[in-house]
């Protein structure tokens, strides 16, 4: 294999990790912390809406960037050659 | 049936089963005993990560925590599940790829250095004593409280369980008891939270119920109400909290990395086939973790107002019969400051301490309306009543007036949540000892089966240790708890993170930043924690920042200090920087 490959390979996979963290950080401590109050002043149904990223919507954000970033991965990793199912 | 009753019953069942597992998945290789061979399916290792990271504390206390502390509780809900997204993303696939059995066996061998492997044991052995002893103390505590047993016994009890499946099946034996705990647990959590739910805002899923209206008619959003009542008692609002924005960030940080930097959860992503494994199982776990860490924040809110509306301005002579109960084990006491003999709930302490019961003969010494009376001297404000922040979670079935064996539930799950926490630290430290100082140190020829006797010893001995601790706790258990989060944040994560993300890094800057990282953090801890602990207030903080996230300035020390020492030395030899290249493709 090609060193240029792994090299555009490890390219990626960091464009991805700093895109998912950004948004890591953007819903936990962005919109969770230092938004917080700002955002309370908006409500759906009965929860302030910074009250809710903190305690509820944060969370389901986690499990999705894991899964999201399980997809991507999976894929790059065959687009490459390095997924551990090619032969 | 009454609560023992059923208590006996269902405790006896699921240790049935954590001892029939044990004897089915004994191990008999150090692969087997470590890692379980490295053949654990990815959706079976994320419900066992979410048994082996869900402690006593999650599952006892934060609920209850969360429900006094209103919206500064984000810290351990979002602290304690956004660390998985850095596991995921930034240590488990690689750290599956190097594929060794511990965490000081990447740090020693990415630092070609026995000294950072050392370095390393010492702040895995640290972090998982500090953190089971914690454990121990919970199993204590259920048994004491539910079947009547002395704390001692109920310790011994829970040692020798975990000393069964743990000493016998070592990771094995530990991933199927934990799938076990996981399912017990849970199942014990949620229970409740649906039928409290189910009675204070008709809708049987919690995690909608509290952002719903209440049941009674009056079309009140119950956090509305709930922050009404706040107001009322002279409560901050209980969605806007007391903490400063900076503290609240800074406990946030340090719990989130302090997670992913926690050697028993890294340590179960070396049990899975491959890299793809390692990184779905990531993403199983957080969703085993977040139906419960999404329900606690409910359960909190039901529960606070359950107990405000309960208790607040309400003749003592019409408490219900939970309320005695708890009375007379000193985790709730009322004392009739203004003698009207209502119970007046409000902010600050009732009295100074946790109360102590006068007692005559061994007899409760009782006030006019029948209360236990109290040692402990009144403070000068209006508030009457003090509640131990551990009960809520356990007296809340009581509280909504539930089926005795949903309380019995409860306290399967708490043993399950502490015992399955237990084991893992429990396999920390024995292979802390038998592979990085004995195989890896002191003896190398070692054979495998003498490292396995060695594994099982280590395990043995450090049950007998955390057991001592259980029984006789330290004074300041429940302070250590934020040393083992500091310290992972402050030590290990940088030092990863650096080792997979930084090929250059060479081990003088690694340890000078693990050492300087770990120093920083215990220092500013032990200061405020237990050298001066009536200095512990904002004013005295770095920065606002508080012990519990101080972990979060030792990660930057360990960081800067690592960069620049490292500037100074020579890059890493070259087999070690094609190590790190080889750790960053599945294949």
């Amino acid at each position: 294999m090609e060193d240029r490959d792994l090299k555009g390979y490890w390219r990626k996979n960091l464009k991805y990790v700093g895109i998912l963290l950004s948004i890591w950080f953007t819903v936990s401590y962005g919109f969770g912390i230092l938004l917080a109050p700002a955002l309370n002043e908006v409500r759906i149904g009965g929860f302030k809406l910074g009250f809710w990223f903190a305690q509820q919507g944060s969370i389901y954000v986690f499990v999705l960037l894991i899964f999201v970033y399980v997809y991507l991965m999976n894929r790059l990793d065959h687009e490459f050659g390095v997924s551990e199912e090619d032969a | 049936m009454d609560v023992q009753t059923w208590t006996y019953i269902l405790v006896g069942i699921t240790f049935t089963i954590y001892i029939g597992i044990a004897i089915w998945s004994k191990a008999a290789s150090t692969s087997e005993f470590y890692i379980a061979e490295g053949a654990v399916s990815p959706l079976t290792n994320g419900m066992a990560t979410a048994a082996d990271w869900m402690s006593a504390a999650s599952f006892l206390s934060m609920a209850g925590l969360i429900s006094f502390m209103g919206y500064d509780g984000t810290v351990y809900l979002m602290g304690w599940t956004g660390g998985y997204v850095l596991l995921a993303l930034l240590l488990a696939p690689y750290l599956r790829k190097f594929g060794k059995f511990t965490v000081p066996d990447f740090i020693g061998d990415r630092y070609y250095s026995q000294i950072a492997r050392t370095v390393a044991v010492i702040c895995a052995l640290i972090v998982s004593f500090t953190y089971v002893a914690g454990q121990m103390r919970g199993v204590g505590l259920v048994f004491s409280k539910f079947l009547e047993v002395d704390i001692f016994w109920g310790v011994v009890i829970g040692m020798a369980i975990v000393f069964f499946y743990a000493v016998m099946g070592g990771m094995k034996g530990i991933t199927y008891t934990q799938v076990a705990q996981y399912c017990v647990l849970i199942f014990a959590f949620m229970v409740p939270a649906f039928f409290i739910s189910m009675q204070l805002t008709g809708s049987p899923i919690p995690q909608f119920g509290f952002g719903s209206t209440l049941n009674d008619g009056s079309g009140v959003y119950l956090l509305d109400k709930l922050d009404q009542l706040h107001t009322e008692l002279g409560f901050a609002e209980y969605t806007s909290g007391t903490k400063s924005m900076q503290d609240v960030f800074f406990i946030t940080v340090a719990l989130m990395v302090g997670t992913a930097g926690l050697p028993h959860v890294i340590v179960r992503f070396f049990t899975v086939p491959k890299v793809k494994d390692a990184r779905i199982s990531v993403g199983y776990a957080l969703i085993f973790i977040a139906i419960l860490y999404t329900t606690a924040p409910a359960i909190a809110v039901f529960s606070r107002t359950n107990l405000i509306e309960t208790v607040s301005k309400q003749p003592y002579k019409e408490m219900p019969e939970w309320f005695n109960t708890w009375e007379e084990t000193g985790l709730l006491a009322w004392v009739d400051k203004n003698e009207d003999g209502l119970i007046n709930y409000g902010p600050g302490a009732a009295m100074e301490g946790a109360p102590s019961i006068v007692r005559e003969n061994g007899e409760i010494k009782r006030g006019k309306l029948g209360q236990p009376l109290i040692n402990n001297f009144r403070t000068d404000n209006t508030n009457e009543l003090y509640v131990d922040r551990d009960i809520m979670v356990l007296a809340n079935p009581e509280i909504a007036g539930l089926p005795n064996w949903v309380a019995a539930l409860v306290a399967a799950g708490g043993l399950a949540a502490a015992l399955s926490t237990a084991a893992g630290l429990l396999l920390v430290i024995s292979t802390a000892v038998s592979h990085d100082l004995i195989k890896k140190q002191i003896n190398p020829d070692i054979s495998d089966k003498a490292e396995l006797r060695y594994a099982r010893i280590a395990a043995a001995a450090a049950v007998v240790v955390a057991g001592y601790f259980g029984i006789n706790p330290p004074g300041f258990v429940a302070e250590v708890v934020a040393i083992a989060f500091g310290l992972a944040a402050a030590s290990f994560f940088p030092a990863i993170i650096l080792g997979i993300f930084y090929k250059r890094m060479n081990r003088e800057g690694a340890i000078a930043g693990m050492v300087t990282g770990l120093l920083f953090t215990l220092a500013y801890i032990i200061f405020f924690k237990i050298l001066f602990p009536e200095d512990n207030t904002p004013e005295n903080w770095w920065f606002g920042i508080s012990p519990e996230g101080i972990g979060t300035m030792g990660m930057l020390v360990n960081l800067a200090v690592s960069l620049a020492v490292g500037m100074v030395f020579p890059d890493p030899p070259e087999e070690v920087q094609e190590m790190v290249e080889s750790i960053r493709y599945p294949k």
